[in-house]
């Protein structure tokens, strides 16, 4: 019977073969050269467009091509939330692989919503008009302080859950920038991974994409005091940052280190002689793809932020992304093979290739390849030595590498901006004519501005960090039950472990604080 | 009658089992332990932190044996699970009482 369908199908396809030749291949533009013709463009007589008929449809394509830009990439950085997860999960122990997979699951609808219903004012509320994106300039009330005759731009006014701005550029506008701010969201949960209680978390998300994030970014995105230092006080183009090295992953970073620092170190990782105990994580190959899609993801995040597919300079900003990246990941390597370790080790690879991507974040734009690589190459020795300095200097216990990673080369993505600058792009950024130089380029007042910017970054995010840890531990508590801690936070935390029925081996076991 | 405990290098078991085969006694049980000898485990690194994994993985067999058969099976463990290198672990024997078949409630000697 089998063998009579097996048989009977056989002849058919032959059959088929045969009648090849004889059905007809002529209809349709198999090569796709004829089609989109003048027939398209549309106009009050089809086939016969007006000049002015067929600029209109010239000025849409190129707002559409933009746009889609804008939206496409904007679904790239949304899959880098998988990664953190990812990252932050396999570099911990699996007795809380539960705990950290919910944080960075429900970081990305809390801080969105925050940012849906007030963070999305604050931050642009002010920014002017959508250039590239058809100009619509309904997001125009920033409130500014007058000091010494120049306008300080603080926060935005308008667009709190998008009421007032139903308009297809801002809503594009609003989705790209969302996934950013829930990039910086979802940074800090790897700092205080292990310890911390989720109630507390649930409150930060709340309050990270509505009032942390959405402030420093009005300064340097929206048209704020950071953004106008280039008009107000001739330094540089004001503090440029194209992809968001400060605005989103400084200000991160900032946020896991005054967090990491408070809650406390896992317990296990310091002992009373002050020498370290390694907590190892539980799944590298986890760790490795989580690091492969936020490589991918910042094919979305650098070259997304020309907010424009008509800016040809994206070709430039994506290979200066992915050779970043690459010498990272060789610098890490390197240095913890030869230089401060025995083995490659490969948790220190993954956050290499992190800092060279954190690093070439701001100056992605403006650099030209050789220094992309450069930028890189440092910013992989640099976050070893942080790491390093981090846990045996600061005493801040970082599971994931993230104050490392995303806070210092975060920073040294700003300043590498204002050192290698080459002038080749950026004429008339915020507002100021010419292109932008760096140091090495002869504008050593651009290099100002950034050293402004991080500075800004530091002091403002420190600040309000601590304002809100305080208050969050006033109303709930931060740090978990300690025994909670000891068994894994799984079943004490989230009511289920993450790996139901699986005997947990000895490296998931706090280690003993002699 | 007697048990024989080895603990050996896990990845000296298939070539244990078959010397045991080879000397005529097909029937073992295994089970996978943890522990240290005098060495004390190894050294890893994590982040660029030296640890200690101080608990290695091991494999222990048990048979139990007539008393004539010990010193047979025993040197076809050691020349076996043999590297010469610390870790190679630890043959253990002791007295046995008594042995029974479920099956059939047999005891003694022909219940082995």
């Amino acid at each position: 019977m089998r063998r009579k369908l097996v048989s009977g199908l056989l002849l058919g396809m032959l059959a088929l073969g045969l009648a090849l030749p004889v059905l007809s291949w002529a209809a349709g533009d198999p090569t796709g050269a004829n089609t989109g013709t003048i027939a398209d463009v549309s106009a009050a007589t089809a086939g016969a467009p007006t000049l002015e008929e067929v600029a209109a449809t010239a000025g849409h394509n190129k707002v559409a091509i933009n746009m889609m830009w804008v939206l496409i990439t904007g679904f790239l950085v949304m899959f880098m939330q998988a990664g953190f997860a990812m990252v932050e999960t396999g570099l911990t122990r699996a007795k809380n692989v539960a705990h950290t997979m919910a944080m960075n699951f429900m970081v990305y609808p809390l801080g969105m919503l925050g940012f849906y219903v007030c963070g999305f004012a604050l931050m642009f509320g002010g920014m002017g008009a959508l250039g590239t994106m058809g100009g619509y300039a309904g997001l125009n009330q920033e409130f500014t302080l007058h000091l010494f005759g120049k306008d300080f731009g603080l926060f935005g006014m308008t667009g709190f859950c998008l009421s007032g701005h139903y308009d297809v550029a801002v809503f594009a506008m609003f989705l790209f920038q969302m996934v950013f701010m829930d990039t910086t969201a979802t940074i800090p949960t790897g700092a205080c991974a292990e310890r911390w209680k989720y109630l507390a978390f649930f409150i930060y998300a709340l309050f990270v994409g509505s009032v942390i994030y959405p402030i420093f970014g009005n300064w340097v995105w929206g048209g704020g005091w950071l953004a106008t230092l280039g008009k107000n006080f001739a330094l540089g183009h004001g503090h440029v940052d194209f992809a968001g090295s400060s605005v989103v992953h400084m200000t991160g970073g900032v946020i896991a280190l005054v967090f990491g620092w408070l809650l406390g170190p896992r317990i296990g990782k310091y002992n009373k002689d002050g020498s370290i105990n390694a907590i190892p994580g539980h799944n590298l190959p986890m760790a490795i793809i989580g690091t492969f899609i936020l490589a991918f993801g910042w094919f979305g995040f650098n070259p997304g932020s020309s907010l424009a597919g008509t800016d040809l300079r994206i070709a430039v900003v994506a290979v200066n992304t992915m050779l970043a990246s690459a010498t990272g990941a060789v610098a890490s390597t390197l240095w913890m093979w030869r230089v401060r370790g025995k083995k490659p080790d490969p948790s220190m690879m993954c956050n290499g290739m992190l800092a060279g991507l954190v690093a070439i974040t701001a100056p992605c734009a403006f650099v030209n390849s050789i220094s992309a690589c450069l930028i890189g190459l440092i910013s992989g020795v640099l976050v070893v030595e942080a790491a390093f300095f981090i846990e045996r200097n600061l005493r801040i216990d970082d599971p994931v590498g993230a104050i490392a990673v995303h806070g210092v080369n975060g920073a040294w993505g700003c300043l590498a901006l204002g050192l290698f600058a080459d002038g080749t792009y950026g004429d008339g950024w915020n507002g100021v004519a010419g292109t932008v130089k760096g140091l090495f380029y002869g504008d050593s007042s651009q290099f100002i501005a950034q050293c402004v910017g991080v500075t800004a970054n530091i002091i403002y995010v420190g600040a309000i960090s601590f304002v809100i840890y305080k208050l969050i531990d006033k109303l709930v508590g931060h740090r978990a039950d300690p025994a909670a801690e000891v068994h894994g936070l799984d079943v004490p935390e989230m009511g289920v472990p993450g790996y139901v029925g699986v005997k947990m081996d000895k490296f998931s076991e706090t280690p003993l604080s002699r | 009658m007697k048990k024989i405990e080895a603990i050996i290098r896990p990845e000296k078991l298939a070539e244990v089992r078959a010397a045991l085969e080879k000397v005529g006694f097909p029937g073992l049980h295994v089970c996978e332990v943890e522990g240290h000898g005098k060495q004390k485990g190894v050294v890893q690194q994590w982040r660029g932190d030296q640890y200690r994994v101080e608990m290695l993985p091991k494999v222990k067999l048990e048979i139990v044996v007539s008393d004539k058969d010990v010193k047979k099976i025993v040197q076809a463990i050691v020349e076996t699970a043999k590297t010469g290198s610390v870790g190679d672990g630890k043959i253990f024997v002791s007295p046995v009482d008594e042995v029974i078949r479920i099956r059939t409630n047999e005891s003694g000697e022909s219940a082995l």
